[in-house]
């Protein structure tokens, strides 16, 4: 069994609600935090436990904390991002709602590392009945003396607002999100400045991922050292995947990032397998704006060592043979799995939810996923798999905001790998069109020819 | 000493120059000027907050400073990245920028038609001169192109949404020029459009000014619409005492004819003063303006075929052709078949109709 920091007491029953989750030891890490540390040794804790933001960039999170300006006498905000749109990425939902006083603790002793006396947690707004467990959490900490003014008489006032999302995928970018709660039209900002200097309504704002926040009241109560030492070398500690896919047993599971990709596949702890026996083809492994890896790429590196679920074993080699841990969204396809389908989906997604600002991504995402449209249904021509591949390289690094990429990526991954399948669409047309999919929406868009006489 | 300023070393194209620090890459590299210069689409001068979104100032930074030489390992936008002491920069002399720059011409593209013929803003489009410069010949487009409602601003300003690139300079514009802004970007990705919610009219003191500052034909002044194409005008600049602003402004004869008023412009098309609807739209006749002189042209526009201040003139030939003095290069009136004599298109209420040049009387 591997080890479990997170989601230890997920299954305790009542656990959602205070009395439970204060019995079963919660809230140590603030009164350990408040009582006997500094806010700097709190940073330096974070520091030495070597988390990394599990957000999706990895970022280590004490160093960004450790870069947040404190001019005299300006407010600082911490900002929780709860906004998780990415597809295949659900493990923050399940941690906020089966958790949410693990957040809020994380959240008030971030806060005060941070000096944060306002801090927000802004939620994805389809996850409304989330949102309404927050806010009720937030209550129950209030009422019991964890949050408003003077917390257990350390002189540290927190208080924590839930604000939700209207539903953009952009607004999980932290400069978006922070133009969102500020009640404006969610475009990434340009940085420089960067958040930690010029952040919400121009202060120094730190924006941090749920599970990473979660993360620090672990890293507290057992030291930074203790958290570092689990996992692999700059992997520390556990991490939560989200597995979906082809796979017998979906769902949210924690890992000490020490197991092998393909005892993650195929071991009955985790995904238990792929349905039906069948071959494992491709797993996009760190959610839908990773690039895709193919069966041989994925459970070999370029090394030809054992791929792991690491930050630098699953980015081995760069784009041509890894790819990432993203936000940790493990998506699995089976041999019956087309690729072109799903990248095209996923283009899909992205054009619809590019905001719009830099011309690159505002024209390119949907420029791809027409093309892209036209290979999967038999429209395609051979000339169009290397027009796509043009259109992603001129979109990626040249946008404001890491959208573009995450648009460009999975299309330039699927063609790197699986060019022979885009080829098959292109050389069989009437094949492609036969293939059923079981799914009524996705009928022949080809219009239908007039019945002749 | 101690007032002298430490100045920054920069090398934009193998040329070096000095520049104050907190200049942004492509500010120095106007300073040199020319083709070092990188094309700019949304930045613009006067407008805070402006630039970083059209993504066609990119350059290689291939030398961060001389303190940290590590290259940049992404392109910039030039118009939002502040020079560093001892920064190397490359423009037209980096494959990488070529490319991209002809990437972003061609998806500026995909969603602007090339209707010049009929827009109008030929001759002075921003866009027009990118691609001439930067694109590509042919477009790899080929799927059906976006289209939009006409919308219609009120009295002085139409919008033609289909021609917008979004470089969103006209809704810096209204939130810093004018009082009150109640236009902006609804939608998202390529969908988004520029427009009033609930269909208002713009009707504020320095509203025009959006007309300026769109580089390209998508929002066009509604006194001055297909009645003219500018190379057919002559600009003047003038001023008059202005309660509301600074008066100074250009004005596009056409023989004795003010056609329109814009505001003045720099090298790089950027306006100079902002000037207020009073002067733009209600001041069309010569007794309302102080004449300075003609305007110097410096832009690297077809406006500036034809016009002057210093250049060598060929002969005029016209006297003796047609028996009389030009006036400009011909009276449009005298020859041509479609402009009626009667019909003074620059004191048309609107934009000129069909009806107009058809002989019609109204
Ligand atoms: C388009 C886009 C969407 C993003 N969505 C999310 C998200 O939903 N949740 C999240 O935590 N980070 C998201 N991120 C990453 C954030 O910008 C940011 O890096 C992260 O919240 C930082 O937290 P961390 O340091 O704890 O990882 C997104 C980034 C991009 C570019
Ligand atoms: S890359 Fe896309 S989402 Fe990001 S700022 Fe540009 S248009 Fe918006
Ligand atoms: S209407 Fe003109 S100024 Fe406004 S965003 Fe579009 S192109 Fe730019
Ligand atoms: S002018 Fe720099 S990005 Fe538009």
């Amino acid at each position: 069994m591997g080890r479990k920091l997170l989601l230890e007491k997920a299954h305790v029953e009542g656990i959602r609600y205070y009395d439970t989750y204060r019995r079963e030891g919660g809230y140590a890490s603030v009164e350990k935090a408040l009582k006997n540390l500094s806010p700097e040794q709190v940073v330096e804790e974070v520091k030495k436990s070597g988390l990394r933001g599990r957000g999706g960039a990895g970022f280590p999170t004490g160093m960004k904390w450790s870069f947040i300006a404190k001019p005299e006498g300006v407010p600082r905000h911490l900002v929780c991002n709860a906004d998780e749109s990415e597809p295949g990425t659900f493990k923050d939902r399940y941690l906020m709602e089966f958790l949410p006083h693990l957040l809020i603790e994380g959240l008030i002793v971030s806060s005060y590392a941070l000096g944060s006396n306002a801090t927000y947690i802004y939620i994805r707004g389809e996850y409304a009945w989330v949102a309404d467990i927050l806010d009720q959490a937030i209550v129950e900490a209030k009422n019991n003396g964890w949050l408003g003014k003077n917390i257990l008489g350390s002189g540290f006032d927190c208080d924590i607002y839930v604000h939700r999302g209207a539903g953009a995928y952009i607004c999980g970018e932290e400069t978006a999100l922070i133009e969102s709660l500020e009640g404006k039209r969610g475009n990434p900002r340009i940085k420089p400045p960067f958040p930690a200097v010029k952040g919400a309504w121009d202060r120094p704002t730190v924006v941090n991922n749920v599970e990473s926040l979660a993360a620090v009241v672990p890293i507290i109560n057992m030291g930074g050292e203790e958290y570092a030492k689990i996992g692999v070398g700059k992997s520390t500690g556990t991490k939560l995947i989200s597995a979906c896919g082809n796979i017998n047993k979906p769902g949210v599971y924690e890992i000490d990032m020490t197991i092998s990709v393909e005892e993650f596949i195929y071991s009955d702890e985790y995904c238990g397998g792929i349905p039906k026996g069948k071959r494992l083809k491709a797993c996009i492994p760190g959610g839908s704006s990773v690039p895709i890896l193919p069966a041989n790429l994925l459970l070999k590196t370029a090394k030809g060592e054992t791929r792991m679920m690491t930050y630098e074993s699953l980015g081995d080699g760069g784009f041509a043979t890894g790819s990432m841990m993203g936000s940790g969204g493990f998506i699995v396809l089976d041999e019956d799995q087309c690729v072109v389908r799903h990248t095209m989906t996923l283009a899909r997604f992205y054009q619809h939810e590019s905001c719009g600002q830099c011309s690159p991504c505002r024209e390119g995402t949907g420029w791809m996923h027409r093309i892209l449209k036209n290979i999967e249904y038999g429209k395609g021509q051979k000339s169009d798999i290397d027009l796509l591949w043009d259109i992603q390289r001129r979109i990626e690094g040249n946008t404001i905001c890491p959208l573009g990429d995450a648009a460009a990526w999975p299309v330039a991954a699927a063609i790197r790998h699986f060019r022979d399948e885009f080829e098959w669409h292109v050389n069989n047309p009437d094949e492609c069109l036969k293939r059923n999919y079981g799914l009524a929406h996705y009928a022949d868009p080809r219009p239908v020819p007039a019945a002749t006489a | 000493m101690s007032d002298e300023k430490k100045m920054f070393k920069v090398t934009i194209d193998n040329i070096t120059i000095e520049v104050e620090p907190g200049t942004s890459i492509l500010n120095a590299a106007r300073m040199i000027g020319g083709e070092v210069a990188p094309p700019a689409m949304c930045y613009y001068t006067k407008l805070k907050g402006s630039g970083g979104k059209c993504r066609t100032c990119l350059v290689e930074v291939a030398q961060g400073s001389t303190a940290d030489p590590r290259p940049m390992p992404k392109l910039v936008a030039s118009c939002r990245t502040n020079i560093m002491d001892g920064m190397v920069v490359k423009n037209i002399t980096s494959e990488k920028v070529i490319d991209a720059r002809k990437g972003v011409v061609e998806f500026l593209l995909i969603n602007h038609p090339l209707d010049c013929p009929i827009c109008d803003q030929a001759g002075e489009c921003h866009l027009q001169d990118l691609s001439y410069e930067h694109g590509a010949s042919g477009t790899r487009y080929q799927f059906p192109r976006r289209t939009f409602e006409k919308h219609d601003l009120g009295p002085y300003i139409q919008l033609h949404m289909t021609r917008c690139i979004m470089c969103f300079r006209c809704v810096y514009t209204a939130d810093q020029v004018t009082n009150r802004r109640v236009h902006g970007i609804l939608d998202r990705g390529e969908h988004a459009e520029i427009a009033t919610y609930i269909k208002t009219a713009l009707d504020n003191d320095f509203i025009g000014n959006v007309i300026d500052v769109c580089p390209v034909g998508a929002l066009t002044d509604k006194t001055f619409r297909f009645k003219n194409r500018v190379w057919f005008l002559k600009p003047v600049d003038a001023h008059r005492d202005c309660p509301k602003c600074s008066g100074k402004v250009q004005l596009w004869y056409r023989g004795d004819e003010v056609f329109r008023v814009t505001a003045r412009k720099d090298e790089f098309g950027e306006v100079e003063d902002w000037i207020c609807n009073d002067c733009r739209f209600e001041k069309k006749k010569t007794a309302d303006w102080v004449i300075e002189g003609p305007s110097k042209i410096d832009r690297h526009s077809v406006i500036s075929a034809n016009h002057y201040v210093g250049a060598h003139k060929p002969t005029e030939i016209e006297p003796e052709v047609m028996g009389r003095p030009p006036r400009l290069l011909m009276d449009i009136h005298s020859v041509s078949q479609v402009n009626q004599p009667s019909v003074d298109l620059s004191l048309l209420p609107g934009p000129a109709h069909s009806d107009d040049f058809n002989g019609k009387e109204k």
